[in-house]
């Protein structure tokens, strides 16, 4: 299907930091996202990849506007080509930009769920719901319950159905599969391949790897609140050698199937990052320049890095 | 639905058992706190009476109540012509002791209905509005004015009332709840209502600021939540959220609150009908305790305790109707 637009939704330099109060009671800055870059084009399946503390989630309740009220967001979020303004996020927000959150917390605890899904627009969307709920294998009376009396599996099911209900064009889908079983997962990823298929585009938040290789079409990879590199899929099919910054390398190396291989350190937490290139302080290759300055977005190969010394 | 019967019929006499043992607590102490007690009931009878009596009278009146026996025979005494349904004869208002409860409750019912409806719909309600605009210029304002009241002694705002509204206004009457001079059986229920107002207002002033308060804390917490966040991403407004999920969140620990608050609507109101003069429970236990009049003070104890009970219980009976979780451990 054609698109009006290149890119559905385009995020540039993304800054996040919050207002906080240290021991003395001195207002400060934490800066949990910085420099972050992500375009998402119509028709396509974006995985991003990092660990926890990367910014993932935060990721999401920025582009959808309900970060707390002591976040500041800097830098440019574009949809459709538009500016992103807190106006258009509330208008968009559960019409053309849906959240599927990542645990059965997100569910009003005193509401059965199939009301739930069923949000908060009349007329009810109930037969779509349910044609939805069946689909995902969810029993009938699954409708009835309350959040607490479902498994983790079923919780997920119903999170991904309430996304699927409307008909938004961007789905961000935040670590949607933890819990389903592999047909389950599946049957929820080739969902959203439909989806994209239709011209949708989808943000998989996950950390499941694997299933993302799978489906996805770009992995975008996040580290200390920055993406450090964007790459096709079939690059990280094929191998390291065919990734460009030193962190995806690593990442790739670390998964069970390629070795097992962690690298020393760990992620810098918010607060305490290190200037210049985030990833410096574990970099092999790392120079004077990686500790002076931030590397900005080079393509290379077809890809998006922030790295001096990528190839 | 014989489950439900069955179900039901295990929690009441659950209840029943917790009930019964808790006012045989509840007689002993008071009996223990009343044996213990300094005044001599007899010397007050005889000072009520108006005349001297000789020694042999009072010997007479001691033998009479039998003021000489052990003071455990004279509980197991009172206990069972208690279990026969006689709570004996007050010595203050020489009726049986089981009328004047009656008629008193009757009074103060209305007095604690009223205080307890009206503060549960103020407090929750003004809950909400704190809730919903934190931080805002509503919220500091109710809140401060939350903390004065819940600050204040009851009796002293009761003064305060009959001083400005009975006194200087002259909008209400400075006390009873008849008007003085008029037969019983003419008092119009205008009249009534009329006598009850500042009662029952400084009654309720001194619990809802606690509902409010709690309210207010608690829709914040529902407000905080990862399930109203999602909510937000979904497009729900502040007004959507809090119908869909605020209110049905924070319903449940106001009712629990609201229920459990009969014991401090008790201990408010001797208080409230002290100060005006109203012809309730409350003046009844503070004038049988000033005069010690053993057979009501102990009447009225027993009473305040299962009217306290009663409402703890009612709590806890909603709860297991509301919540389908606690509903569902029931079960």
């Amino acid at each position: 299907m054609e698109s009006k637009y290149d890119s559905l939704l385009e995020i540039h330099d993304l800054s996040v930091s919050f207002k906080m109060y240290d021991k003395a009671l001195e207002q400060t800055d934490l800066q949990v996202i910085s420099d972050l870059h992500l375009t998402v084009r119509p028709g396509e399946i974006v995985a991003v990849a990092g660990s926890s503390g990367s910014g993932k989630s935060l990721l999401a309740s920025a582009i959808l506007g309900i970060l707390p009220g002591n976040a500041t967001v800097g830098g440019h979020l574009h949809y459709k080509g538009l500016e992103l303004t807190p106006e258009r996020q509330i208008n968009l927000r559960g019409t053309e930009i849906a959240l599927i959150p990542q645990s059965v917390a997100y569910l009003d605890p005193l509401m059965k769920v199939g009301k739930q899904a069923d949000g908060h627009k009349k007329p009810y969307p109930t037969e779509k719901r349910r044609g939805l709920f069946k689909r995902f294998g969810l029993p009938e009376k699954t409708e009835n319950l309350y959040p607490f009396q479902l498994s983790g599996g079923m919780a997920r099911r119903v999170l991904v159905s309430t996304a699927l209900i409307t008909d938004a064009e961007l789905i961000i889908a935040d670590e949607p599969t933890p819990g389903m079983s592999l047909d389950q997962a599946l049957e929820a990823l080739k969902m959203f391949r439909e989806l994209a298929n239709e011209g949708k585009a989808i943000i998989l938040i996950t950390h499941d790897i694997d299933l993302a290789f799978e489906f996805a079409d770009r992995v975008a990879v996040f580290y200390a609140g920055t993406t450090v590199e964007v790459a096709d899929t079939e690059d990280f099919r094929r191998g390291p050698e065919y990734l460009r910054h030193p962190y995806s390398k690593a990442l790739w190396n670390a998964l069970p199937q390629n070795g097992f291989k962690p690298i020393d350190g760990f992620q810098p937490y918010a607060g305490n990052l290190p200037t210049g290139c985030l990833f410096n302080p574990r970099c092999p290759y790392a120079t004077v320049e990686c500790r002076m300055k931030t590397p900005p977005v080079t393509r290379i190969r077809g890809g998006e890095v922030r790295c001096f010394h990528a190839t | 639905m014989t489950g439900t019967a069955a179900r039901l019929a295990k929690i009441f006499l659950r209840y029943g058992f917790k009930i019964i043992t808790l006012l045989l607590a509840v007689s002993i102490v008071s009996f223990v706190l009343v044996s213990a007690s300094p005044v001599d009931p007899v010397q007050q009878y005889i000072l009520s009476l108006g005349t001297t009596v000789s020694d042999e009278q009072r010997a007479e009146i001691e033998e009479y109540w039998g003021v000489n026996e052990a003071p455990v025979e004279r509980y197991f005494n009172w206990l069972s012509s208690l279990l026969k349904g006689d709570f004996g004869t007050s010595l203050l208002y020489r009726r049986p002791v089981i009328d004047i409860i009656g008629e008193r409750f009757v009074n103060s019912l209305a007095l604690m209905l009223c205080a307890w409806v009206f503060s549960g719909i103020i407090g929750f309600a003004l809950g909400c509005v704190m809730g919903m605009y934190k931080d805002r210029l509503a919220d500091s304002i109710i809140k401060k004015i939350c903390y004065v009241l819940s600050s204040i002694p009851t009796f002293w705002l009761g003064l305060l009332f009959l001083l400005v509204f009975a006194v200087i206004l002259g909008w209400f009457p400075i006390g009873f709840s008849t008007p003085i001079g008029v037969q019983e059986s003419d008092v119009s229920i205008w009249q009534r209502l009329h006598h009850l107002v500042l009662p029952a207002l400084t009654l309720s002033l001194m619990s809802f600021a606690n509902i409010a308060l709690h309210t207010r804390q608690k829709l914040i917490d529902v407000l905080s939540s990862e399930y109203v966040l999602f909510a937000r991403a979904r497009g729900e407004s502040k007004w959507e959220i809090f119908k869909r999920h605020g209110f049905r969140n924070i319903l449940l620990p106001a009712i629990t609150l609201q229920f459990a608050s009969f014991a401090e609507l008790f201990g408010g109101s001797v208080l409230a009908e002290n100060v005006f003069s109203y012809p309730g429970l409350g003046s009844a236990v503070s004038a049988a305790g000033l005069n010690s009049d053993l057979p009501l003070l102990l009447g009225v104890t027993l009473f305040s305790a299962l009217f306290v009970c009663v409402g703890n219980m009612i709590a806890n009976l909603l709860y297991g109707l509301i919540d389908p979780q606690i509903k569902e451990a029931q079960e």
